[in-house]
């Protein structure tokens, strides 16, 4: 009896999973508007950031004295900059810095997070304390002033731009995914591992990493629209990416304090791109977290 | 020494029938008989060995003697009982033996647990690592949390073939194939990359003892196997551990609060309290003439069909005492209907009864007389 109801939970569950992915994708669209709309947009930059070369009407370092601020219309759309740079190309190749910043420093910060989180969690005591201290002095600076700091030390350039971005993630990352670590270590199959005599390194990266996955992955949606914003910040403060490299807070610190008031799209557009593409990621992380966590799903 | 490899030939004539994979069996054959080299000059009559083993936990209420002395011995083959209520300390005592406290709190302050002539607490992390799965396995309580939801079944076995035996994936797979037939499981192709949700409570319980079994280890301590599943499937799981522990000649020790998994499973029982052992015994002897008042007051608390049908059970009154306060006198006097002055002050030793009954109680040879005037 018992089997026959097994067999057939089995056979449900394979229904479920063989829907066509159309069907999924027209089902998250109704139930997770706002999510969809976000991998839209998250999507559609990664695309532009990809294909940059192919999309971008203008070579975005080339100067052009000839065509200084231009105000957008057919020839260039977004208008142009103060080197007479066409704006549109510049954003495209500006996502492209954006999303590498954004992607490495955020999947780097959030891994190095999540294996020191569930270490800490695993092995307790001492180590853990210590650990947790440690995080605790990192995450006492707000992260831009963190960020300052590293850059501050290392230099700037996009390379240390992206350590000095990762930093300030790790604690953040390690504090959330260790609460949940602590919580799996209870379980006994965590024991059961340990009974099977595997070593400390494969329990911790075989049977409990992967049990916290869904605040990892949350964290790093997260962190990639933040990452975004910092790297913006710093290049804003003349700390991250330097000219002639295209970027986007690097066009709004040139366009912003100058050219506000007689040619405003010089600032406008970047900040456009800042905003939807951090907006975009948010949206995105929330969905992933409501997809995630078993409490929302079953609603 | 000999009978394990014998035994071992033995079950892989037997498994290979069942499964029909005989063209699985040539893999690392005799490896179980020297996985421990032993000292020169020790003779090995026991298969383990515990000598007055201490368990301790440090908590901020004071220190808990969870486990305050506790000697007994499995021989090969044999399934040894441990019986007693919840926080007698027989979990701590088995977990003690692969050093699975969770230190801090928990520390083993003293005794020995000698295994096949070897003390273990002498042992290196790296050798108990090499110990645990290999030559003492264990089967936990609850089969629904003691498998690792994100890893399929097949992983799960095959991880540990892998990380023990150096096995292949393909000889792992096929290996695990075999064990998960040999358990009883239908259907075992589908099974391995099957998920644990995808079981219910008494298949997963019979992974676990594949897990167990994997790498046919001489020693299993199963920590409550029963408890967590429905009355139908525990004898089902108690059958077949029994029946795989006799064909591959695999010690057993079982640990449980239901004297009836005892009375029918088990060789030797030893009943525990408070953290000693307080009596031991041959499985029927304990049941038809229990020497100490604890073992006779749970007999007595558990329904019998074979018994006239009383109005009500007749339950041990009051609780177990509070372990980071024991005196010097026996734990279990407070509840004793046979208690006498001495009780209060001198903890009774564990002493012979009868031949290899052993009883610590000051009253054991009057217990005989009482229960029998009360049955």
């Amino acid at each position: 009896m018992t089997v026959s109801q097994i067999e057939v939970g089995a056979e449900v569950e394979d229904l479920v999973q063989r829907a066509p992915w159309p069907v999924l994708l027209m089902d998250m669209i109704r139930r997770k508007p706002l999510g969809a709309a976000g991998a839209f947009i998250v999507v559609f930059f990664i695309l532009i950031a990809a294909f940059a070369n192919v999309i971008a009407p203008y070579d975005p370092t080339a100067n052009a004295f000839d065509r200084m601020h231009m105000a957008p219309g057919a020839e260039h759309w977004f208008g142009t900059d103060q080197f007479g740079r066409d704006l549109m190309s510049r954003l495209i190749y500006g996502a492209r810095t954006a999303l590498f910043v954004g992607f490495v420093a955020a999947f780097v910060g959030s891994t190095l997070g999540l294996v020191l989180g569930v270490a800490s969690a695993y092995f307790g005591g001492l180590f853990d304390l210590v650990l947790q201290r440690i995080m605790d002095v990192f995450m006492a600076f707000p992260l831009i002033i963190m960020a300052l700091a590293v850059v501050a030390i290392l230099g700037s350039g996009i390379q240390n731009v992206i350590i000095a971005i990762t930093i300030p993630f790790i604690p953040h990352c390690a504090r959330v995914v260790r609460s949940s670590a602590l919580s799996v270590r209870e379980i006994p199959y965590i024991d059961a591992a340990r009974a099977c005599g595997f070593g400390h390194s494969r329990i911790i990266l075989r049977h409990m990493v992967p049990n916290v996955m869904a605040p990892y992955l949350i964290m790093l949606t997260a962190f990639v629209g933040q990452a975004i914003l910092l790297e913006a910040s710093l290049s804003y403060l003349g700390l991250g990416v330097q000219e002639p490299t295209p970027a986007w807070g690097l066009m709004l610190q040139g366009g912003a304090e100058e050219y506000a008031e007689s040619a405003p799209w010089i600032a406008i557009f970047p900040g456009l791109a800042i905003t939807l593409a951090v907006f975009a990621f948010n949206l995105f992380g929330d969905a992933v977290r409501d997809a995630l966590d078993p409490k929302l799903r079953s609603q | 020494m000999a009978t394990t490899c014998q035994s071992w030939i033995v079950y892989r004539q037997v498994s290979s029938i069942d499964t029909g994979a005989r063209e699985i069996l040539p893999f690392r054959f005799g490896y179980a008989c020297n996985a421990l080299p032993l000292p020169n000059g020790v003779s090995v009559t026991a298969l383990l060995e515990i000598e007055d083993l201490r368990t301790q936990f440090f908590t901020s209420a004071g220190t808990v003697q969870a486990v305050d002395g506790i000697s007994y011995t499995v021989e090969p083959g044999e399934t040894v009982a441990i019986v007693g209520e919840s926080g007698c300390g027989k979990s701590v005592g088995a977990l003690s033996i692969l050093q699975l406290i969770p230190d801090p709190p928990g520390r083993i302050v003293g005794g020995a647990i000698r295994f096949q002539g070897r003390d273990l607490l002498q042992a290196s992390d790296q050798e108990m690592r090499d110990i645990r799965g290999r030559d003492i396995a264990m089967v936990f309580q609850e089969p629904m949390t003691s498998l690792n939801p994100v890893l399929t079944i097949g992983r799960q076995l095959t991880e540990t073939l892998e990380h023990h035996l150096g096995m292949s994936r393909p000889d792992a797979d096929a290996r695990a194939l075999e064990l998960l037939g040999m358990v009883g499981i239908s259907d075992p192709k589908r099974r391995l990359r099957q998920y644990p949700h995808h079981l219910s409570g008494g298949m997963r319980q019979r992974v676990m003892i594949a897990m167990a079994l994997c790498c046919e280890p001489k020693l299993i301590i199963a920590d409550e196997p029963t408890t967590a599943l429905d009355v139908t499937i525990q004898a089902q799981i108690l059958e077949l551990m029994k029946d795989l522990t006799k064909r591959l000649g695999v010690a057993l020790i079982v640990i449980t609060h239901n004297l009836g998994v005892v009375a029918r499973y088990a060789d030797r029982v030893n009943v525990m309290y408070a953290g000693k052992i307080i009596e031991r015994g041959d499985a029927g002897e304990i049941y038809r003439n229990p020497r100490h008042p604890y073992t006779l007051g749970l007999l007595r608390s558990v329904p019998r069909m074979d018994l006239p049908r009383k109005d009500k059970l007749d339950p041990i009154e009051g609780q177990p005492p509070d372990l980071t306060r024991l005196d010097g006198g026996c734990p279990f006097r407070p509840r004793c209907r046979f208690a006498v002055d001495r009780c209060a002050t001198e903890m009774p030793r564990l002493e012979a009864v009868d031949g290899e009954h052993f009883s610590a109680c000051w009253q054991a040879d009057a217990l005989t007389a009482t229960e029998r005037v009360a049955s």
